[in-house]
């Protein structure tokens, strides 16, 4: 039996090195590759030719005043197609739909049976699939997963050939306005929508979302035209790459958690507060897993929320810091830096569910000092989705 | 005036029987954006290669470890209104404390400048 049969039979089996499409572009490009969800990833990027300088402040900030270019080819492409794969996935998934029209995207969580978050992902409608992007840490375990509970007639598709960028900020849609044709103009595609248009006769899927809490477009395309795409967009006056460490910093300020962080199978929907996540019509109705415990937690409330916190001073707190009320431990940090565009540390944590009202005055203790912190709704920083004139 | 260099790369300058702390260009550069440092209490006691001091990054939190033994006597005021000056100026201006040499044979094991240049020529 050859090596290729093997992978064959054991496709979910991580490989060990993986290397993205865009390895070589981020190293010309400045750079800084770190370890990341078994690849190497550009942390942040430095160099003279860069139009921000480099560094995740400017970066970040770039990407709230012009428009970052974000390789995230790390994350999972998945289609699933076969005719009962609409009812296979509602069996899994806490999604209806039925009101999920073809070029549309939404927000859905891949749950465990006792209601435990495995992945946040996105859902698309395509004419004769469903197109699903999952976090690139988890997407081995999705696969095995959506794998042993989709039925023998249901397929699915790991797009391994693929790569995805997002461009963000509130100058993407001027410098991407200019190079892409579709089936309708891109002005028409607003949040949460999704098209099929091509850049210089290279075919891509565009969904106007992202990850940053600005406007902005993921882009789906052959991973062999990443760097002419990737490089014909970083021309554009608007238009520098962004790496990891802003994308951390962004997607903090919009309130929007991280897999890994802010959710893991010990975490529910409820606590996590993602209800948008959990479709209305079936939140009673249930028939996916994990509704049992998201149903009681619904009902009578979940022990533990997942709120915002300004942090006072200039110290900021990070995962894992323990959150008090007075002499009493309520909670926990699970991200936390230095909001560059407030200017102050900010972070998501876990409390009781007393101490979730906005305006809680609390504690964390970091380095045996005591911070103070507030409860603070999110986002942070009013998000800027482009929603339709 | 001399000055010396740690593993760790923080730099210190002996002048007399104080010394000055503070960490390399190299290092600030590897840390990247700069938004809090938490100097030692003055009158603190550091230990050679122990917890003296924690810059923060946009991303994360580092230890600045402690070149010598000796008691901390100044820290570095305008880092707390202006941390980046540890990017700006990590050698001269972002100095984070002043200290007193305890030991002055500790500092034999120390790299001058062209040895630390030669070190982080090989990271």
């Amino acid at each position: 039996m050859s090596e290729d049969t093997l992978e064959d039979i054991h496709p979910d089996d991580m490989p060990e090195e993986q290397v993205l499409p865009l390895d070589a572009w981020h190293r010309a490009m400045g750079g800084r590759m770190v370890d990341f969800a078994g690849y190497k990833m550009p942390i942040q990027y430095a160099g003279e030719h860069l139009k921000h300088g480099g560094g995740i402040v400017a970066e970040h900030s770039w990407t709230r005043e012009h428009a970052g270019l974000f390789d995230v080819s790390h994350m999972g492409q998945l289609l699933i197609s076969g005719a009962g794969a609409e009812a296979a996935l509602e069996a899994l998934l806490p999604i209806d739909l039925s009101t999920l029209e073809v070029g549309m995207q939404r927000y859905s969580l891949l749950l465990n049976e006792d209601g435990g978050v495995l992945d946040d992902l996105m859902v698309s409608r395509w004419p004769d699939a469903f197109y699903l992007v999952v976090n690139g840490a988890t997407k081995w375990d999705d696969i095995a997963h959506l794998r042993e509970h989709l039925p023998d007639d249901v397929t699915l598709n790991h797009l391994e050939d693929r790569a995805l960028l997002a461009l963000q900020g509130p100058e993407a849609f001027a410098a991407l306005d200019r190079h892409v044709e579709g089936e309708y103009p891109l002005s028409a595609l607003v949040f949460m929508k999704f098209g099929h248009f091509t850049i210089g006769g290279v075919g891509m899927s565009i969904s106007r979302s992202g990850y940053t809490g600005e406007d902005g477009f993921e882009i789906s395309l052959p991973a062999a035209d990443a760097e002419k795409i990737a490089t014909l967009l970083c021309v554009e006056p608007e238009v520098e790459p962004i790496g990891l460490g802003a994308r951390d910093s962004l997607r903090l300020e919009a309130g929007l958690p991280l897999y890994g962080h802010d959710l893991d199978p010990a975490t529910d929907p409820v606590s996590a507060r993602l209800l948008f996540g959990l479709a209305k019509s079936r939140r009673e109705t249930g028939g996916w897993m994990g509704h049992v415990t998201c149903a009681k937690m619904l009902a009578e409330g979940s022990p533990t929320k997942r709120v915002g916190l300004k942090v006072e001073g200039k110290m900021p707190a990070r995962e894992g810091a323990i959150v008090f009320a007075g002499d009493t431990e309520i909670g926990r940090v699970t991200s936390g830096g230095f909001s560059p565009t407030l200017g102050y540390p900010i972070a998501m944590a876990y409390v009781l569910s007393d101490y979730a009202q906005k305006g809680t005055e609390l504690e964390i203790e970091v380095r045996k000092k005591r911070l103070e912190a507030a409860v603070t709704p999110m986002p942070f920083v009013p998000t800027n989705y482009y929603r339709g004139e | 005036m001399a000055r010396y260099f740690t593993d760790e790369h923080e730099w210190i300058d002996v002048e007399g029987d104080t010394a000055t702390v503070g960490i390399t260009d190299y290092a600030q550069e590897q840390l990247g954006d700069i938004v809090f440092v938490e100097l030692p209490e003055v009158g603190a006691t550091v230990d050679k290669g122990g917890d003296a001091a924690v810059v923060e990054s946009v991303k994360a939190a580092s230890d600045v470890y402690a070149p010598i033994t000796g008691e901390v006597v100044e820290g570095n005021a305008s880092l707390e209104d202006d941390p980046a000056l540890v990017n700006t100026s990590p050698e001269e201006d972002g100095w984070f404390f002043k200290m007193t040499i305890g030991d002055k044979s500790e500092l034999d094991g120390l790299m001058d400048a062209k040895a630390y240049e030669a070190f982080v020529a090989e990271l």
